[in-house]
């Protein structure tokens, strides 16, 4: 139920008071409510829930997250090569 | 950046399980909160990969699943009615109430109709003003302020048929009620991050610091999910109770502001039941009092409904940790998919339906 997808918004307009977008999933496009995300822009990726986006993701976060891990990954890698 | 495939990534994931074999000295249990999270897990089978001393149990973040038994009948009595046309998410349709099914209602001619967003209910309601519209608005504090938004847009169209059938649980009740209990043997969470990402992370520490569990806010892709799991390992092992958010790309501390706005102009806490656990104080959103005009438990009474729950299923101590899916005699015997006894073995989330759809069978799993 909690299932939420990111995806990336590609179009914002109004429906009867409500800020609505396109957003593109993987190739899919859907209606989605952008009322919570005032601050979303169009090219940006959007965490979508029942039609609804819950937050807009944070690409920078996102990339200090794998460059961490990866770096993890090659110290663990070096490591095993010297044992 | 596409936010997916980066995060299942098979070699950063093998690194993490690494750091966590690494790291783990000692027996720990942890409980993933959401049923998205238990389905991640078992479908990636990284409960398998896991260092034995770490047992995961799957908590209640299955809306689904906890759903009162009395809220589905009368779910039921509601969709039955012919003026009605009865709006759901599919995961409802198969869930037993104490005689039938949504499934059946509208197999035996009930308009019952499967939405992926509440704002189509609304659609609905207003494309048919001579029929009672009913959305069944379900979910946790992930899906609150979406259905939420349902209700303030029917009330700005000015719509007197469309109406919602509330059954809105709330995540940190829950983890207290599973804590406090004296059977509880959950010693850190993984916190539903989509949860968090609506609400952020503040209702946390407090819960941290008096039971003494680390808990981590944690994502669903397998990268997210082994993060999760390290963290809350590290915490354990060195002996600390924190809060972390190892989903930061979609949870901030505060969370969206926007969203809980909606989420509080049209429903406040209230005490609730869960399904198979029981009553718990402050864990459920019920409509304002100022929004009464669409709550379809005033609008159509349904009347006293006799419950009658499975003798077998034990899904309740299932949701709280105290058994796994293949501790249940019924599982994968009386009690599948196709013939579920409880809701567990029907929802997209539930954690006996996870272990069915990816083929664990009794005599493989350890028993916890
Ligand atoms: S296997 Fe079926 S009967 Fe057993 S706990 Fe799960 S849903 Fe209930």
């Amino acid at each position: 139920m909690c299932l939420a997808v990111p995806g990336k918004i590609t179009e914002i307009h109004d429906s009867d008071g409500i800020r609505m977008g396109t957003v593109d999933f993987g190739g899919v496009r859907q209606e989605v409510c952008l009322q919570a995300v005032p601050e979303a822009q169009v090219g940006q990726y959007v965490i979508v829930h029942v039609g609804f986006a819950l937050n807009v993701l944070d690409e920078e976060e996102a990339r200090e997250t794998l460059d961490l891990l990866r770096q993890m990954e090659d110290a663990g890698r070096s490591e095993g090569a010297s044992e | 950046m596409k936010y997916l495939s980066e995060f299942r990534d098979a070699g950063l994931v093998e690194t993490l399980l690494a750091e966590i074999r690494r790291s783990v000295t000692r027996p720990h249990v942890i409980m993933e909160i959401c049923g998205g999270q238990t389905h991640g897990i078992v479908k990636s089978g990284l409960d398998r990969l896991l260092p034995e001393e770490i047992s995961l149990v799957h908590g209640p973040g299955c809306p689904v699943c906890v759903t009162p038994l009395e809220t589905i009948d009368r779910a039921l009595a509601i969709a039955t009615r012919p003026e009605v046309i009865f709006t759901s998410y599919g995961d409802m349709l198969r869930v037993p109430g104490s005689r039938s099914d949504l499934f059946t209602v509208r197999a035996k001619g009930g308009d019952v109709r499967v939405v992926t967003s509440p704002l189509e209910a609304v659609r609905i309601a207003r494309e048919n003003p001579d029929r009672e519209v009913v959305f069944f608005a379900i979910g946790f504090e992930t899906t609150a302020p979406a259905n939420a938004m349902s209700v303030l847009q029917a009330e700005r169209l000015g719509l007197t048929n469309f109406s919602v059938l509330v059954s809105h649980a709330c995540v940190p009740g829950a983890m207290r009620a599973i804590l406090g209990s004296p059977k509880n043997r959950v010693r850190g969470f993984l916190a539903a991050g989509h949860v968090c990402t609506v609400m952020g992370t503040r209702e946390y520490p407090s819960i941290a610091a008096e039971f003494g569990v680390p808990i981590v806010v944690t994502g669903f892709e397998p990268l997210d999910l082994a993060r999760g799991i390290l963290s809350c390992v590290r915490q354990l092992e060195e002996g600390r109770a924190e809060v972390e958010n190892a989903y930061g790309r979609a949870v901030t501390d505060e969370g969206n502001r926007h969203a809980q706005e909606t989420m509080e102009a049209v429903f406040e806490p209230c005490d609730r039941a869960w399904r198979g656990i029981g009553t718990i104080p402050e864990s459920g959103l019920r409509l304002r009092p100022d929004r009464a005009a669409f709550d379809a438990e005033r609008r159509f009474d349904v009347g006293d409904v006799q419950t009658e729950e499975s003798s077998v299923c034990i899904s309740g101590e299932i949701l709280q940790g105290l058994k796994k899916p293949i501790d249940c005699p019924a599982y994968g015997t009386e009690c599948t998919p196709d013939h579920p006894l409880g809701a567990t073995m029907v929802s997209s989330e539930g954690a006996c339906a996870a272990y069915f759809r990816y083929g664990r069978v009794p005599r493989e799993e350890p028993r916890a």
